[in-house]
C-alpha cells in the first residue's frame, strides 16, 4: 500500500486541501487504515471526478480506492457482475459490452468509479425509466467504521443512507450490480435542434416519448427569444435489424481484454484564464447551435461515443483558469418551468461564459436519503470559479430553486450554504441520526460533510 | 471549511479592534463565516466589536491576547484551535508608534518592533502549526508598503512590517503543499484611528477598500495583495530609485 501526503481538490480545481492518501490494494489494507485512522477520520476517494470537496479531507487521511479494480464474472443467468469500487464504468463498459451487456446506469463521464457512481448516486440520460446508479446494486460491500467489511442489500437503511450518501457512512469496497442485456453495441440517435427554453422542455415529450434516453445541452449565453435554446439528443439500443449493409457479422465490439481501447487525449497546456470570456464562449455556443443539424433521425453510433461523448475531448480544465471551475446542479419539479425559465434568463443576462450545460429529465426519487434526483428538470452548469460576483449570484439561484421546491445536487457541491442544503434534503436529519448511531466519532468525514454539517 | 470562493466559515482576528479587520469580517459574514472569535487585549472597545459583529448574525466569541506576551500566544491560541477549525487567521495587530518620539526613547522603539514584529512571529508560528495539523486554511497577514523601503519619516515601523513581511514569505514557502496559505497584504496609507491626523499620503485608501482586497485575495488564493493594487508598480519603481534621489523624495 502507497502511502504520500498530497494537496486534493475536486474535478473543478477549487479549494484545495492536504490530506494522507492510502492507496490500499486490499480490503484488509482498506480496514488497517479505518481502523488506525486519525482524529481527523477517513474519506474514500475514487478518480475524483466529483467536481466539488467531497473527495477529500483536510488534514485527516483519504482513501484512494482506484487500486481496488478487480471485475469478476458475469453471472449469465442472473445478469449480474460482482466487481470491486474502483473499477471505472468507462472500463466496466469495454469489458461487459463485447459479452452484451451494459452497466445499468451510464453517467455523462466514464471517468467515474462504480464506488463513486454508488456514493453520489448518480443518475443517466435514463433517469426516468431506471432511476439512479444505486437502484442496480444487488449487494454492497461497506467498510464500517468498526473496521468491519458488511454485506448491505438494498431495502435496508444502511443502503438507503449509503446510496448517495457521500461515502459517509463507510467506504463502498464493492458490489453486485444488475446489467442490462444489449444486442448489438450501436446506439440509434436522434438529434434536433430546439430555438428556445420551451421549444425545448417540448421536444423532450415529442413524438411519444418512445425514446429511453434523453439529455439536451442548453446555450446559456443566448437571449432574448433564443434564450435557452439548445440541442437535444435522444436515443435508443439499435437493434440488429437496423444494421446498415456494410455492417460485419458481429454486433458488438470485439473483446479488447480491458485494454485502454483508444488513446487517450493529451490535455491542453496551461492556458491564461481570461481565455473562455464571455466572447470566446458566445462564439462558441454559436458555432455549437448553428452546426448542429436541425433534425437528424435514426443515426447509428457506438455505444461509448453517445454516453461519454465528453470524455474523447481533451481536459478543458485549464481554460477555466487558476482558479478552478464550480459546477451547478439542481433540479425542479414538474410544473417549475417557469423558474428554470427564470434561472436560465438569469444566468443569460450575466453574460457569464457558460459553455457546458446539460438539462435533463427525471423521473420517481431514488430511495437513497441523500439522493439528488427527483422528478422533474435537471440542469447542470460550468462556471469558472473567477467570475466576480458569482458567489452571490449562486446564493440567489439557491434561495430560487429551494423556493421552487427544488434542490441543488450535493455531491457536485462546492460552495452552498448549509441551511439551504438542509432546507433541500429534508431526509438529512434521518441521515444525521443515522451516522450518529454507526458512527458515533465520526470516523468518516470529508471537506463536503465539514462544510455542509452532513 | 472554506467554499469555492474561497469564503471561511470561520475567522480568527488577532487583533480584534483594528478597523481593517473588523471591516473584513463584516464582508465575511454576509457571505459565510458563522464564527468568528475576535482576540485582542480585554478592552470595551473589543467587546464593542464582538457585540457589532454578533448583530451581524455571526457567533462571536473573544480571546485574550496580547502581541507582547510572546510567551502566552500558545496557550491562548492553542485554546481556540481546539474549539474547532478555523478556516482564516487575519493577523492585523500592530502599532504604528511616533516617530519623533521614538527616536528620542528607545524603549518605545523596541515596543513597536516587538508588537509588530516578534509579536507576530510567535503568533504566526503558532497558527501555522495548527493550520498545518487541519490540512487547510489560510493566514492572511497585514504587511505594509512602509516595509518594502524605509523612508525617513516612519523607518521605526517601517522596519519591523519589513521583518514581518519577510518572514511572512518565508512562512508561505515553508507552508507550501501543506495546504495552507500565507497571505501577505500590503496596503499603502490607511485613513483610520491609528492615522488620523497625519498628513494624508497619494493613493491612500480606507479600511473597506483593504477589506475588499483581502476577501478577492482570499478567493483567487492570491500570495501578495497590495492595496490599492496600482501600488505594485509605484513600490517597484520606488526600490529602484537611487538613495540620495530617495531621500529628497517628498513620500
Amino acid at each position: 500500500m502507497s502511502v504520500d501526503t498530497v494537496s486534493l481538490t475536486g474535478w473543478g480545481r477549487t479549494a484545495p486541501t492536504t490530506a494522507v492518501r492510502f492507496r490500499p490494494r486490499s480490503y484488509e489494507e482498506a480496514a488497517a487504515v479505518v481502523r488506525g485512522r486519525g482524529p481527523r477520520g477517513v474519506i474514500a476517494r475514487g478518480l475524483g471526478r466529483s467536481p466539488g470537496d467531497a473527495a477529500q479531507n483536510a488534514g485527516g487521511s483519504v482513501l484512494d480506492l482506484t487500486g481496488l479494480a478487480r471485475i469478476g464474472g458475469v453471472d449469465a443467468a442472473a445478469g449480474t457482475v460482482r466487481c470491486d469500487a474502483g473499477v471505472s464504468l468507462e472500463r466496466l463498459l469495454r469489458v461487459l459490452l463485447p459479452l452484451g451487456w451494459l452497466p445499468p446506469v451510464l453517467p455523462g463521464t466514464g471517468g467515474v468509479t462504480v464506488g463513486g457512481a454508488i456514493a453520489s448516486d448518480l443518475p443517466g440520460p435514463d433517469h426516468r425509466r431506471a432511476g439512479s446508479f444505486a437502484r442496480h446494486v444487488s449487494v454492497l460491500e461497506l467498510l464500517t467504521a468498526d473496521g468491519e467489511v458488511r454485506t448491505v442489500l438494498p431495502g435496508t437503511a444502511l443502503f438507503d443512507a449509503t446510496a448517495g450518501g457521500l461515502g459517509l457512512t463507510g467506504v463502498i469496497l464493492g458490489a453486485t450490480l444488475r446489467l442490462r442485456r444489449v444486442t448489438t453495441g450501436l446506439m440509434s440517435v436522434t438529434t434536433e435542434r430546439a430555438g428556445d427554453l420551451d421549444d425545448l422542455l417540448a421536444r423532450f415529450t415529442a413524438g411519444g416519448d418512445r425514446l429511453p434516453y434523453a439529455s439536451a445541452w442548453v446555450d446559456l449565453m443566448a437571449r432574448g427569444r433564443a434564450a435557452g435554446r439548445g440541442i437535444l439528443t435522444r436515443g435508443e439500443h439499435a437493434t440488429p435489424d437496423m444494421r446498415p449493409a456494410h455492417a460485419g457479422r458481429t454486433w458488438l465490439p470485439k473483446r479488447s481484454g480491458g485494454a485502454p481501447g483508444r488513446p487517450r487525449v493529451p490535455s491542453l497546456p496551461p492556458l491564461p484564464a481570461g481565455l473562455l470570456g464571455p466572447g470566446a464562449a458566445a462564439l462558441y455556443n454559436e458555432v455549437r447551435y448553428r452546426g448542429a443539424p436541425r433534425a437528424r433521425a435514426a443515426e447509428l453510433r457506438p455505444l461509448p461515443a453517445f454516453f461519454h461523448a465528453s470524455d474523447a475531448l481533451p481536459d478543458v480544465r485549464a481554460l477555466y483558469g487558476r482558479a478552478g471551475l464550480v459546477r451547478y446542479r439542481f433540479a425542479l419539479g414538474y410544473g417549475q418551468e417557469e423558474t428554470l425559465h427564470r434561472v436560465v434568463r438569469r444566468i443569460a443576462a450575466r453574460r457569464s461564459p457558460a459553455v457546458r450545460a446539460v438539462l435533463q429529465r427525471f423521473g420517481p426519487a431514488d430511495p437513497g436519503l441523500l439522493s439528488f434526483a427527483a422528478p422533474g428538470w435537471s440542469l447542470a452548469l460550468d462556471l469558472p470559479a473567477a467570475l466576480p460576483g458569482l458567489a452571490r449570484f449562486l446564493d440567489g439561484v439557491d434561495e430560487e430553486v429551494a423556493a421552487a421546491g427544488g434542490r441543488v445536487c450535493l455531491a457536485k457541491d462546492s460552495r452552498m450554504r448549509p441551511e439551504t442544503a438542509a432546507a433541500m434534503y429534508p431526509r438529512l436529519a434521518e441521515f444525521r441520526e443515522l451516522r450518529a448511531r454507526l458512527d458515533p466519532a465520526g470516523a468518516f468525514r470529508s471537506d463536503l460533510s465539514r462544510r455542509l454539517g452532513l | 471549511m472554506k467554499d469555492a470562493f474561497g469564503a471561511p466559515q470561520s475567522l480568527l482576528v488577532l487583533g480584534g479592534t483594528s478597523e481593517i479587520a473588523l471591516a473584513t469580517a463584516r464582508r465575511l459574514i454576509a457571505l459565510r463565516t458563522r464564527r468568528v472569535w475576535l482576540a485582542g487585549r480585554p478592552s470595551p472597545a473589543l467587546d464593542a466589536a464582538a457585540a457589532e459583529l454578533r448583530g451581524r448574525g455571526a457567533d462571536v466569541h473573544t480571546v485574550d491576547f496580547d502581541a507582547l506576551d510572546s510567551a502566552s500566544h500558545e496557550v491562548a491560541l492553542g485554546k481556540v484551535f481546539a474549539e474547532g477549525d478555523i478556516d482564516v487567521v487575519l493577523m492585523a495587530f500592530g502599532v504604528l508608534g511616533d516617530q519623533a518620539r521614538d527616536e528620542q526613547e528607545p524603549m518605545a522603539a523596541v515596543r513597536v518592533a516587538q508588537t509588530n514584529y516578534t509579536g507576530a512571529v510567535s503568533a504566526g508560528l503558532v497558527c501555522a502549526g495548527a493550520l498545518q495539523a487541519q490540512g487547510h486554511g489560510s493566514l492572511v497577514v497585514l504587511s505594509s508598503v512602509a516595509g518594502e523601503r524605509a523612508r525617513r519619516a516612519d523607518f521605526i515601523y517601517g522596519s519591523s512590517k519589513a521583518g514581518l513581511d519577510a518572514f511572512a514569505q518565508g512562512l508561505g514557502d515553508a507552508l507550501q503543499g501543506t495546504g495552507v496559505q500565507v497571505m501577505v497584504v500590503r496596503p499603502g496609507f490607511v485613513r483610520t484611528r491609528a492615522t488620523a491626523g497625519l498628513p494624508e499620503q497619494p493613493l491612500a485608501t480606507g479600511p473597506e477598500e483593504v477589506a475588499e482586497a483581502i476577501v478577492t485575495g482570499l478567493r483567487r488564493r492570491s500570495e501578495t495583495v497590495w492595496v490599492p493594487g496600482s501600488l505594485r508598480v509605484v513600490m517597484a519603481a520606488l526600490r529602484h530609485v537611487p538613495r540620495p534621489l530617495f531621500r529628497r523624495l517628498p513620500v
